[in-house]
Formats: structure tokens, C-alpha cells, sequence
């Protein structure tokens, strides 16, 4: 695989909760990078420092010390640079979550849209770009159906379309399978490399599921907040 | 995007049940505004409607409606040919009971001279008063009917005229007649009393006193130092208009409007807290979504809008609802509700204020909720 742009660089990042004897260090002098194209799997125990580390990627928890470079502008060294880090998740990140969390009074269209629509993009836009995405993950006739009268793998989709939808080229996801059956599994860990290759985004998934390790170009092993080993 | 009115579309049924409920407690609020109007306005009705500038009663006295006032009926004789005194009348105030068919009515009777200040203010259906004895005009709310009879005393009077809004502070509808006749009912005993009293020797009633005289002033004439003319005949006590109306919501309606009042401040905290639990409830609900929100970018803004936009609707919902209810109700309540625009005006205003307030709350817990939340594990 060719290597792509640095997309992720998470340099001697640590993360602790508490002080004095009540202290946890979830997170100990972490070094991460991932490139555009890259699927990776971050694989470790309850209380590893997965989620601290996903948050933390994700511009939700701050980091205790360390330096956060998304693709290409420094986010974090020492301190948040930017000011407003929700606009900076809408701009550069897109979230898949384990329980897909999409809006239930939202159809599957506008769930994408709402996306579009908060980056500011106009309706008609909005919703052409959310149409394609739905017909591209092969959900574009359900457009219209709130997420109640989805099937799991349904809405996994539409969830993978809205964290696409402003084009992000970092995807979290979170236990993004664990919902689904084996076959539906691998059906979506393929649909989000080829989305990597094609969009030259990156990925990153936290996942206990082993049916399929296969799929990632890396598995990252957190143990007592320490990269173990790759 | 109107996230506010996506999610109300999307639990419609439940949203209009809650609007129901708010509105029927709005209702509840607006039908106490109104009593409390209709309280002061019943009260001020008897006294506005003879259009009168001055009020002569007994000296010493706050009457005729505060206070029990006698006065000579050749009062208004004297009162009528002051400098300033356009026109004058004599006028008696009783509340009585009487049978009409089946009912028994409540009737606040007024007398005057026909001609004179005093009378019905407008008659809505029918004549006025035609004939010296035997007929009277009845305020509407009597339920009785131009023709109807009805035994008022010893006598069978026949309504002549209908009118409307004429009541004492009771809220007892009134019914007018001549001076006289008024005089005869105050006076005249059962036959059997009379009898017993013929047999003792008694002295009659007196049936030539009257409670007050009112007095309607020269353009140019000053009502003050009228009034002030007046009571230097120690006999007399003489008060404005304005004391007049005054005096009647200090001391006769002063303690139920209190009451009334007091209660409608309750009403509008329940509503208000009603509303900012509910408002609480309906954020409550949402943290998760709330949290996805601001996970996928949504600013504070797109989230208070989503919050304050639902509390508003639901306010105003609420508010609209209890005025069509109240409107539709209002003319069943055994006393008068009145609905001014500018309470139902400053009820919303109110209710806006209250959401606004309310949303604090459920503002408060969203912005407070960790968008990591909205992350599994």
C-alpha cells in the first residue's frame, strides 16, 4: 500500500484523571501516526486507554500533555489551538458508533444532511450529497425511513454515510461491527477501506471483534495506557 | 435544518397532549383573570351605569353600596336647583327574592324617576319604562323575557325591556322600576304582617326616603366644589364619581379581588414550574442525541434553538389552546368572566418570559452533557 499523507500524528500524548493517591493515568506518553488509506484497529482490555485515546483523537477529552497534529495543522501542544473544537470535528472528523446513535426523529437522508447543514452547505446541495452517499452504500432506498424502521445493518450504513458526509479524511469509529453478524461485519470493514482508498481518509476503529482482524492494514495493542506493541 | 420541529413531527401525538394539558391549565389561568375582571366590573356597574357626576347621600355615610343610606325623597329637589346641577334623580337600591315559575330569582331592584339619571344605561330588547307603575326593565343574565310577569312584593310587574351588564357586586342581575314602585316594595308589608302591625297600632314604614340622589354637573360647572356646596348641609354627604368607585373596590369587592388575585399568582407559578418540568423532561430525554449533536459539530446554538424553539412552541400552543377554550366557555360561568385583549396580550408575554426562563434548566443540562457520551464503551 502506498503511504499517503500523515493524517494522524499523536506525539507523547498522556492523559490522567484525578490527582495524588485518587490519580489514574489512563494514557502514558502515546505515539501514534496514521496515514491517508490506512485502516487501523486499536485492540486492548477494559480500561486499556482505547476510549481516552479515541476521545482525545477525536478533539472530545484533553489530553494531559503531549502534541495532536490532524491532518497537517497542530491541534494540540499543551493547550487546544483552536478554539472551537466542534467545528474543527465537523470539519476534519467523522464518528461511527457502536450503537450507530443516529437521530431517531431524523429520516436516514436528513441524518446525513443534518451534517451538511451544520457545515453549512445549502439544502438542495445537502441533499443531493447525502442521496449519493445513501445510494453509494447501497441504502439509498430507505432514504426516506426513520432509523426505528432500519435493520441494524441499515442503519450502520447510514451512519457510516453521515460520518462521510462532509468529507472528513479522519473516521473514528467505535466497535463500528459489534452490532452486526459476521458476514454484515466484513461487508462494512470492506466498505470503510475501500471509502479510505477512495477518499484518502484514514481510519481508525477500536474493535474486539476478531472475525475481522483480517481487514486492518494495523491492530495497535493498548495495555495500562501504553502502545504495547503493533 | 428545524431540528425543533423535526423532533416535535416526529412524536406529534405525544407533543399535542402535553400542548393539551398546558392549555387547559391556561385556561384555568385565563378564566381566574377573568373573574377577577368580572368581579371589579360587576362591582363598578351599578355605580357607572347612571352616568352620574355626583352622589348625594345620608351624611356620615359611604353608601349607598358600602353603606346603608336614607335620605327624603324631596332631597333631589333641593340638589336639583343648585348652581352646577344639571340634572338630578332620586334612586333606591334592594336586593330581593321572587319566584318565576319554577326559579327562585335573585334580583338587585333599582328604582328611579323616569326622565331622570338612573335608569338602564341602554335597553337592548324592548322599551324602557312606559308607565308609572307595574313595569320593570331586567338585565338579561335574569333569564327573564320581555312579557314575562313576575310577583315582586304585592304586586305582579310585567317586563317591558331587556338590558345588559346591570348587576350589584354579588353579581345579582338587576332589575329597574320606577321610584315609586321601589319605594311601595321597600315599604309595604306582607298582607298578614301588615295586619299585625294595623293591630298594634304601629307606625308605617317610611316610604318616602330614598338611598341616594345622583347628580349629573354643568360642563363648565367644578364637581368639587359642587360636592363641597352639598355637604354643608350637615344632613348630606356628597362623593364623586371617581370616590364613589373607589370606595366600592376598597371596602366591598377589596378582600375577594385579593383572594381572586392571589390565587391567579399561584396558578401562574404552578404553570411555570408545570412548564420548566416539562421543558426539563423533554431535554432529559434527549441528552443522548444531544450529545451526538455536538459530537458530530453542532454549535451551543443549533442546540439552545433546538431547546428554547420546542419551549416556545409548546408556550405558545398552551397559551393559544387555553384561549380558544376559555372563549368558547367563558359565557357558561354563573358569573361574569372578562377577557380584555390585553390580558390574553400579556398572558403570552408572560408564558414567553416563562418558557424563555424555563429553558434555563434544560439549556442548562445540554450544555453541560459530554459529546463522549454519545460514544459507546
Amino acid at each position: 500500500m502506498a503511504i499517503g499523507d500523515l493524517l494522524v500524528d499523536v506525539s507523547g500524548v498522556a492523559k490522567h484523571y484525578g490527582e495524588g493517591e485518587t490519580r489514574v493515568d489512563a494514557l502514558r506518553a502515546v505515539d501514534l501516526q496514521i496515514h491517508a488509506g490506512e485502516v487501523v484497529a486499536m485492540l486492548g482490555p477494559s480500561g486499556s486507554g482505547k476510549t481516552s485515546l479515541l476521545n482525545i483523537i477525536g478533539c472530545i477529552v484533553d489530553p494531559s500533555a503531549g502534541r495532536l497534529v490532524l491532518d497537517g495543522e497542530t491541534v494540540f501542544d499543551g493547550r487546544w489551538l483552536r478554539g472551537n473544537l466542534r467545528q474543527l470535528r465537523l470539519d476534519k472528523i467523522g464518528f461511527i458508533f457502536q450503537a450507530h446513535n443516529l437521530l431517531p426523529f431524523l429520516t436516514a437522508e436528513e441524518n446525513v444532511s443534518v451534517v451538511l447543514d451544520l457545515a453549512g452547505w445549502k439544502p438542495a446541495a445537502a441533499q443531493t450529497r447525502a442521496r449519493e452517499l445513501l445510494d453509494y452504500l447501497e441504502v439509498g432506498h430507505r432514504a426516506g425511513v426513520k432509523p426505528a424502521h432500519l435493520s441494524g445493518g441499515e442503519a450502520q450504513r447510514v451512519a457510516i454515510a453521515r460520518a462521510l458526509a462532509n468529507r472528513p479524511r479522519i473516521i473514528l469509529a467505535d466497535e463500528p461491527t459489534a452490532a452486526l453478524d459476521s458476514v454484515r461485519a466484513q461487508l462494512v470493514m470492506d466498505l470503510l477501506r475501500k471509502l479510505a482508498v477512495e477518499q484518502e481518509a484514514c481510519i481508525l476503529t477500536v474493535t474486539h471483534d476478531e472475525k475481522i482482524f483480517d481487514r486492518f492494514d494495523r491492530l495497535i495493542h493498548l495495555r495500562d495506557g501504553r502502545l504495547s506493541a503493533e | 435544518m428545524n431540528l425543533a420541529l423535526k423532533d416535535i413531527r416526529h412524536s406529534l401525538f405525544r407533543f399535542i397532549l402535553t400542548c393539551f394539558g398546558l392549555g387547559l391549565l391556561m385556561t384555568v389561568v385565563l378564566a381566574m383573570i377573568g373573574i377577577y375582571n368580572g368581579l371589579v366590573s360587576d362591582a363598578l356597574a351599578a355605580v357607572k351605569a347612571p352616568r352620574a357626576d355626583l352622589w348625594v347621600v345620608e351624611a356620615n355615610t359611604q353608601g349607598p353600596f358600602a353603606e346603608a343610606s336614607s335620605l327624603p325623597a324631596a332631597t333631589r329637589d333641593a340638589v336639583a336647583r343648585l348652581p352646577g346641577i344639571a340634572e338630578a334623580g332620586a334612586i333606591t337600591y334592594q336586593t330581593i327574592e321572587a319566584q318565576h315559575g319554577t326559579q327562585t330569582l335573585r334580583l338587585y331592584v333599582i328604582g328611579y324617576e323616569r326622565g331622570r339619571p338612573g335608569g338602564p344605561s341602554t335597553v337592548t330588547e324592548g322599551r324602557g319604562l312606559g308607565r308609572s307603575h307595574y313595569e320593570l326593565v331586567a338585565d338579561r343574565k335574569s333569564g327573564l323575557e320581555v312579557g314575562d310577569t313576575i310577583r315582586l312584593g304585592r304586586n305582579r310587574f310585567t317586563v317591558v325591556g331587556l338590558t345588559e351588564d346591570a348587576m350589584n357586586s354579588g353579581g345579582d342581575p338587576a332589575v329597574f322600576m320606577t321610584l315609586s314602585d321601589a319605594m311601595a316594595l321597600q315599604s309595604e308589608l306582607d298582607p298578614a304582617a301588615e295586619r299585625v302591625r294595623a293591630a298594634r297600632g304601629a307606625a308605617s314604614p317610611d316610604a318616602s326616603n330614598v338611598a341616594a340622589v345622583i347628580a349629573r354637573i354643568e360642563p363648565d360647572a367644578d364637581v368639587a366644589r359642587v360636592a363641597a356646596t352639598i355637604r354643608q348641609w350637615k344632613h348630606l354627604g356628597a362623593l364623586t364619581q371617581a370616590q364613589q368607585e373607589e370606595l366600592l373596590l376598597a371596602s366591598v369587592v377589596d378582600r375577594a379581588r385579593r383572594q381572586i388575585g392571589l390565587f391567579l399568582g399561584i396558578l401562574l407559578t404552578v404553570s411555570a414550574v408545570v412548564i420548566a418540568l416539562i421543558i426539563y423532561t423533554m431535554t432529559m430525554e434527549k441528552l443522548k442525541q444531544i450529545a451526538t449533536l455536538k459530537l458530530i459539530g453542532a454549535p451551543d446554538r443549533t442546540i439552545l434553538g433546538l431547546i428554547v424553539q420546542q419551549a416556545l412552541i409548546l408556550g405558545t400552543s398552551g397559551w393559544a389552546i387555553g384561549l380558544s377554550l376559555i372563549l368558547l366557555v367563558k359565557d357558561n360561568f354563573p358569573r361574569r368572566v372578562v377577557l380584555e385583549p390585553t390580558n390574553a396580550l400579556v398572558l403570552a408575554g408572560i408564558i414567553v418570559g416563562v418558557c424563555i426562563v424555563a429553558s434555563g434548566l434544560g439549556i442548562r443540562a445540554a450544555l453541560k452533557v459530554d459529546p463522549a457520551t454519545a460514544l459507546g464503551g
